[in-house]
């Protein structure tokens, strides 16, 4: 196992990371920008350097600096956390060319994941269900028009380079020209936005009341590769997770196998090690679903995974990367959790709320796990994700666990200059929708939306 | 004539209009950025933007002046 280990992320992920690290025995390198001095996964790392000032292209974004930091502190492997730095391949080599462990799949694998055409054709060519739609980049509005009607509307706009925002449904011609300009734009403005000429369109059909589902994945040491369960995502907004639980109402157990199966496809596929979620559309009405990706990282929602399994998904990464079986024989999931995520905003308007945290106390009771990035008197700023903290509940049963989350967003306290989500989710949780657990991709907007 | 403010501290990301660009209400007239979100300000009624008082990659702070449309 490597003696030592840099992070090279920030906040609650940071933090979490660390933890594990620390449990192991190992010593942990936290690197930091001058914004967040003061948080606490920087005094809970056994060592921190600074990077540089807020802007992430100067600190947790710029690779020379976060390899020169790995090289003062003598580290021998470094996490990249779940954010960007994760899916980048450029990245995972230049860590490897220093020599140093990269707690990842490899970077072959990160690159072929992160083209979605590429992806695509791979997992297809594996026997892996995909969306049926057009996977040659579509030149112009004329000819999206023609595809689509082929395809039938509705039909779904996206960016091949799967660049976050860019992605819209269109249901007639009117709307699937607005989409398309809507889409390339997006794209242009991501940094991950195209290749050359600008960004490529993809179409693909749109499925309606569709959930979001990923199967969390993790390829052994040895090439084999195991599925942990799925996580439900379909309470979003955007392209923002609000909710997330495991196992999905929306899913029965003869869905769930076949998902798995294709899950372990796809990563075999792919050559995957370590962490990584295969992306799921489930049409609940037909109790099919198709592949949509793969991430090939550590995902945010992994925590229910790890309450459910009772498998630590950042030990086993380290593991992995290191070239040893995994800690635990068998997956056996149990009981239910549910992940809620807790944001600096606005829970009106959704709009970003960053500020000083003058009351930080946190739900305490049983199956209760917070991993937090925040604590009392800590300054939120707006340079960053408004993600504060992400609490996770377990029970054995669907409605033990939505009791306990309730209890627990009621009793948690944020208080100071910024706001939270804390009502939102207080309302989300009891959304007909959401208790009943019938809810789709489209929930959150229903919730939203002024009556 | 109605002032467009700022309701939060972001970064100018994008300035979508031009001074004497006619615009409808709803139109775009600039892109905020601000804890990795995309915030677009909106023309809230028709007219003509008169005056535009932010440039992209500037900070604006809440209630700071982004544009008037008269």
């Amino acid at each position: 196992m490597y003696e030592s280990v840099l992070v090279a992320s920030r906040g609650e992920i940071a933090s979490r990371i660390i933890h594990t690290v620390r449990a192991l025995g190992l010593k942990a390198i936290a690197v930091y920008s001058e914004a967040d001095a003061d948080l606490p996964f920087v005094a809970e790392a056994d060592e921190a350097i600074l990077l540089g000032p807020a802007e992430p292209a100067l600190s947790y974004l710029d690779v020379p600096r976060i390899l020169e930091a790995a090289r003062r502190t003598n580290a021998r492997a470094i996490h990249p956390g779940c954010g960007s730095l994760a899916g980048n391949a450029a990245f995972a080599r230049r860590v490897e060319d220093a020599g140093l462990g990269w707690v990842g799949p490899p970077p072959l694998a990160i690159a072929r994941m992160s083209d979605r055409i590429n992806a695509r054709n791979l997992m297809k060519e594996a026997g892996v269900p995909v969306a049926p739609g057009v996977w040659e980049p579509v030149p112009d509005p004329g000819t999206a028009v023609q595809e689509a009607e082929r395809i039938g509307y509705p039909v779904m706009v996206k960016a091949a380079a799967g660049a976050g925002g860019a992605m819209a449904a269109a249901r007639d011609e009117a709307a699937l020209r607005k989409a398309f300009e809507t889409v390339r734009a997006a794209a242009g403005r991501s940094p991950s936005g195209g290749s050359g000429g600008g960004p490529d369109i993809l179409l693909e059909r749109f499925v309606e009341r569709a959930r979001h589902v990923g199967v969390q994945i993790l390829g052994l040491a040895d090439g084999t590769v195991l599925a942990l369960g799925e996580r439900d995502r379909s309470m979003r907004h955007g392209h923002r997770t609000m909710a997330e639980e495991t196992p999905s109402p929306g899913v029965t157990p003869a869905l769930r196998e076949r998902m798995a199966a294709a899950a372990v496809r796809a990563g075999e596929a792919v050559g995957h090690r370590g962490a990584g979620t295969v992306e799921c559309l489930v049409d609940p009405a037909a109790q099919d679903f198709f592949v949509l990706g793969m991430s090939t990282r550590l995902q945010a929602g992994h925590p229910i995974t790890e309450l459910v399994t009772g498998i630590d998904l950042v030990e086993q990464q380290l593991r992995i990367a290191a070239g040893e079986p995994p800690s635990f024989t068998e997956v056996a999931p149990r009981g239910h959790a549910v992940g809620l995520r807790v944001h600096a905003e606005d829970p009106v308007r959704f709009r970003p709320a960053p500020g000083e945290i003058k009351v930080w106390e946190e739900p305490v009771g049983e199956g209760i796990r917070i991993d937090a990035g925040y604590a009392e008197g800590n300054t939120v700023t707006s340079h960053y994700d408004p993600l504060l903290a992400k609490l996770c509940v377990r029970g054995e049963t669907r409605d033990d666990t939505l009791a306990r989350a309730r209890a627990a967003v009621g009793a948690f306290r944020i208080e100071g200059a910024l706001k939270t989500d804390l009502p939102f989710l207080a309302g989300l949780l009891g959304h007909p929708e959401f208790a009943a657990g019938t809810y789709d991709t489209g929930t959150v907007d229903r919730m939203r939306a002024p009556s | 004539m109605a002032e467009v403010r700022a309701e939060m501290v972001a970064n100018v990301w994008q300035v979508v209009v031009a001074e004497g660009d006619p615009v409808k209400e709803g139109d775009t007239l600039v892109i905020l950025e601000s804890m990795k979100m995309e915030i677009p300000v909106l023309a809230e009624e028709p007219g003509t933007v008169s005056a535009l008082a932010v440039r992209e990659g500037v900070v604006v702070q809440e209630g700071d002046l982004i544009a008037v449309v008269s």
